[in-house]
């Protein structure tokens, strides 16, 4: 973990000799989106030689990968070296990979979230490995006295038809001092040798042996350990705290309450936090910190309505945070309220009230999903040293150039006086792409003037909020006499966020289309959580789709083929965000490789459920069985079209972790509130899916194209709801509403 | 405060320390450890998982005064350099996501292999359940200990 890095974090390095020889690229964010005509070569002085670029090549052959992204579980540290790789012509078995520590300028974007780290980073990679070598080429045709044209490159080598070869170490140097091309060849998809071939994941083994590579096991010599005390409930502020029996513990070197942001901060969109004020618990050691936390007495008191300044996508806006302390079953009656008020259109086609008025039957149906916690494996935590002029922060977080803007402010630093390293994340799922944990740790470590790592435990982190909220949405669609859908409409809310993609299938597909959203304010946070909205919008639309075509006495695949047959011919309104031909493709893949409608699988209690979101489509066929009378998905089909698959093991090994997430979740999971308390807060009371909860068997299959790639994470999520809640159906005659299905299932069952 | 010569993964190590703490934090904090994880504090998840006298238990909530002469191994001690079977199979199969669990799941695996070397699935999901994997690695988990059954 230790930063190697001496450079200047905002130095714009082009290309530069390492010490001793060998040649290393890196290219600006931008420049690498287009032809690399504005780089020049540039040589650096000694002590600048481990700088961070794309690649990095040794003279005895070992080239060095710096993956931009953060790694929370999807495998970028191997998939994107992987793709710079491939345009290198590296031999894979000479790559070693490094995480590049934070550097916007030099390294892009590097935002994990949206499943879109392959897809930002598909062609500026690809440009890197193929100007990087270029350059070698150019470098072995100089030392040859050879024309370039006549080198060829496989597997790090380079050779000419005379039969002079040279490894790429060999012409690294000189390679530093060529001028980078301006057009570089990319190959073709055909040609690919590494990339959409299977490879291991590059930490596989640190991970298999317990090497610390996880924010929780960062560690500096004299650090400290810090805990923060927050309201025990949402709606809940520090009134006054008694730290003096705290302080006695053994091994306790401070106890204050600190404010996160100051009074007049205007909160950019990622810097949701639950709690302002809280109360820093620092010591030698955690146990040491946890036992004298208990020892705290601390007077809470209602904060009543909070006023917060938000300056997000929509420009800085004044917004009241209600004092409500959240019950559940309120907050399901409130909702209920708000759904029968008028709300926001977001879409209208044709005229859905004509429809609905002049239809022969109207079938209108209401889903609702709770909160649900994020619950990564590894709790929030994150290292910080704050110093008089410099800022050291580290750990697991998804965005680290959304932090450091917020982060100058909290502290008062310049960006190059901050430096941010990543650690691999023990998951993320959306939660670390909020990140008041880096802020709280700074805080902390300012106050100590030391080194300090703040942790969560399990009950702060599961109690802190930043929750997938919590939705409802009514579907209605209108069938004429000959049972044709001539209307569809949608109305959905939540709080605090409503959750409706208005231009999604089926807009496009109906003539007559309605989609409104309301939303209900609340001091209950909430944040992105794998494919945020989608999630909960498959679950809903999937389920009324399987209700419709049952209505219509039609086949539910049939009855989603037909409508994206009439998205694709002729589409209804503007703006529809889906591709009907690769959402068709998926649904064909589907249907045979789950044999659907084959009499071998006519006893089979089957769910269907396809989705679009974060560009890729997905569908499942879920195989539910009744098990000691409780329903257990025993085997799910899965088909995917995300473009071209990078790594196509560990991208069937994210599908499947996607399929069991969503098994999951769909029958366990729930965070409820009782007068503004979390009513779950550790393991035994929020249930997650376990070994004997996983299917037997989830097959994925993949639509083979030359697409670029169209991101992986978030899709296959949400329409597993769908699929169980419709296999539900099939095994117990009965229609799943309301999330979590299991609570259900053990009612009604 | 007390004294305590732990033996960990065959080695003993001495520490001063609240006969309270439990070995879990031991680990990690006093003696650099950081293999073996913190997941939920309750011997809920299972990501503290080691050995004591060759027996899965979670880190977590086995205080060191417990300990007494029994012998730890924790996932660094399984093998240095990723050579135990066990292990072995983890990467054959590629079965890490975010990796976060694993160690726990490593730990416990081999815990059941040793007891029962050719487990069936019902074997397999009574021995690992109380490991949770949050990115739902679970299948391949369960590949790999049939895998690594085999030798």
């Amino acid at each position: 973990m230790e930063n190697k890095n001496t450079q200047s974090r905002r130095s714009f390095l082009k290309s530069s000799a390492l010490t001793g020889g060998g040649l290393m690229l890196s290219f600006t964010w931008l420049s690498s989106f287009k032809s690399a005509d504005k780089m020049a070569t540039l040589n650096l002085p000694e002590q600048w030689a481990e700088l961070n670029g794309y690649i990095k090549i040794t003279p005895d052959n070992v080239i060095k990968i710096v993956c931009p992204n953060p790694e929370f579980g999807q495998n970028v540290m191997t998939s994107l070296p992987m793709i710079v790789a491939e345009e290198l012509d590296a031999d894979w078995k000479n790559v070693v990979v490094e995480m590049g520590v934070h550097d916007n300028v030099k390294l892009g974007p590097q935002f994990t979230g949206g499943s879109n780290s392959v897809k930002m980073y598909w062609k500026p990679l690809r440009n890197a490995g193929a100007s990087a070598r270029q350059m070698l080429i150019e470098a072995a045709a100089q030392t040859w006295g050879v024309p370039a044209t006549e080198i060829t490159t496989k597997g790090g080598v380079l050779s000419h038809s005379s039969g002079k070869t040279a490894k790429y170490g060999e012409m690294a140097s000189k390679a530093a001092t060529i001028t980078v091309p301006k057009d570089v060849k990319l190959k073709a998809v055909k040609d690919f040798s590494i990339v959409s071939k299977s490879q291991k994941n590059s930490e596989g083994l640190k991970v298999v042996t317990g090497k610390p590579l996880f924010g929780m096991d960062y560690r500096v010599e004299g650090m400290l350990i810090a805990m923060i005390q927050h309201p025990p409930a949402f709606g809940m502020k520090l009134k006054s705290f008694d730290a003096s029996q705290a302080l006695k513990m053994p091994g306790i070197k401070d106890i204050h309450s600190f404010k996160l942001y100051d009074d007049d901060y205007a909160q950019a969109g990622f810097d949701t936090r639950t709690f302002n004020e809280m109360i820093a618990i620092v010591g030698n050691s955690t146990w040491e910190v946890m036992n004298a936390r208990k020892k705290l007495k601390v007077q809470w008191e209602a904060a009543g309505d909070v006023k917060e300044t938000v300056n997000g996508r929509g420009g800085k806006k004044e917004i009241t945070v209600p004092a409500r302390l959240e019950t559940t079953s309120k907050q399901l009656e409130l909702m209920e309220e708000y759904a029968k008020k008028p709300a926001q259109q977001l879409r209208k086609d044709g005229d859905p009230e004509a429809a609905f008025k002049n239809a022969a039957t109207i079938i209108e149906r209401t889903y609702n999903a709770p909160f649900l916690a994020h619950n990564c494996m590894e709790p929030m935590n994150f290292f910080a040293h704050v110093q008089a002029d410099k800022a050291l922060v580290a750990g697991p977080v998804q965005a680290p150039g959304w932090i450091e803007p917020t982060l100058m402010k909290v502290l008062n630093l310049p960006a190059d006086k901050i430096e941010i390293q990543m650690t691999r994340m023990g998951g993320g799922f959306g939660r670390r792409a909020y990140g008041q944990f880096a802020y709280e740790a700074a805080r902390i470590s300012q106050k100590m003037k030391a080194p300090i790592k703040l942790i969560y435990t399990r009950e702060d982190d599961m109690t802190y909020g930043i929750y997938r909220p919590m939705y409802t949405a009514t579907y209605r669609a209108a069938l004429d006499v000959n049972k044709n859908l001539i209307g569809f409409h949608i109305k959905g809310g939540g709080i605090p966020e409503n959750p409706v993609h208005a231009n999604r299938f089926p807009a496009g597909a109906v003539d007559n289309y309605l989609a409104e959203g309301w939303e209900i304010p609340s001091n209950v946070t909430i944040g992105a959580f794998r494919a945020p909205r989608s999630n909960f919008n498959a679950a809903a639309e999937q389920s009324f789709l399987d209700e419709v075509a049952e209505a219509m006495g039609k086949d539910p695949i049939k009855l989603r083929l037909d409508l994206l047959k009439r998205a694709k011919e002729n589409p209804v309104g503007k703006n529809n965000e889906y591709d009907a031909a690769r959402y068709v493709g998926v649904l064909e893949l589907l249907k045979e490789k789950s044999g659907w409608g084959k009499p071998e699988n006519a006893g089979k209690k089957r769910g269907v459920a396809a989705y679009f979101c974060h560009n890729s489509y997905a569908g499942h066929v879920v195989d539910l069985v009744m098990r000691d009378g409780q329903p257990y998905v025993e085997s799910v089909t899965s088909a995917i079209d995300c473009g071209v698959v990078v790594n196509p093991d560990a991208a069937i090994n994210m599908v499947q972790g996607a399929v069991v997430d969503g098994i999951g979740n769909s029958f366990y999971g729930a965070l409820t509130h009782k007068d503004g308390v979390a009513e779950q807060n550790n393991f035994h009371n929020y249930r997650m899916i376990r070994h004997n909860e996983a299917p037997k068997k989830i097959d994925v299959h993949f639509v083979q194209n030359e697409i670029d790639p169209t991101g992986l994470g978030e899709p296959p999520f949400p329409p597993v709801f769908g699929a169980v809640a419709n296999a539900l159906f099939k095994a117990t005659g009965k229609r799943f509403y309301n999330q979590p299905f299991k609570m259900e299932t053990e009612k009604k069952v | 405060m007390a004294k305590y010569n732990l033996k960990i993964n065959g080695k003993i190590r001495k520490v001063d320390i609240d006969p309270s703490t439990p070995m879990l934090w031991v680990l990690r904090d006093h003696l650099d450890m950081p293999g073996t994880k913190y997941g939920c504090g309750m011997a809920q998840c299972g990501a503290c998982t080691v050995h004591l006298d060759g027996t899965a238990v979670r880190s977590c909530s086995l205080p060191v005064s417990a300990i007494g002469k029994g012998a730890i191994t924790t996932i660094e001690g399984l093998s240095e350099n990723g050579t135990h079977p066990v292990q072995k199979a983890w990467i054959e199969h590629d079965v890490a996501q975010c990796g976060y669990c694993q160690s726990g799941q490593i730990m416990s695996a081999v815990a059941l292999l040793k007891e029962n070397p050719k487990p069936t699935d019902a074997d397999i999901d009574n021995a690992m359940s109380g490991n949770i994997c949050r990115c739902g690695t679970y299948l391949r988990i369960k590949e790999a200990i049939k895998t690594a059954s085999k030798n």
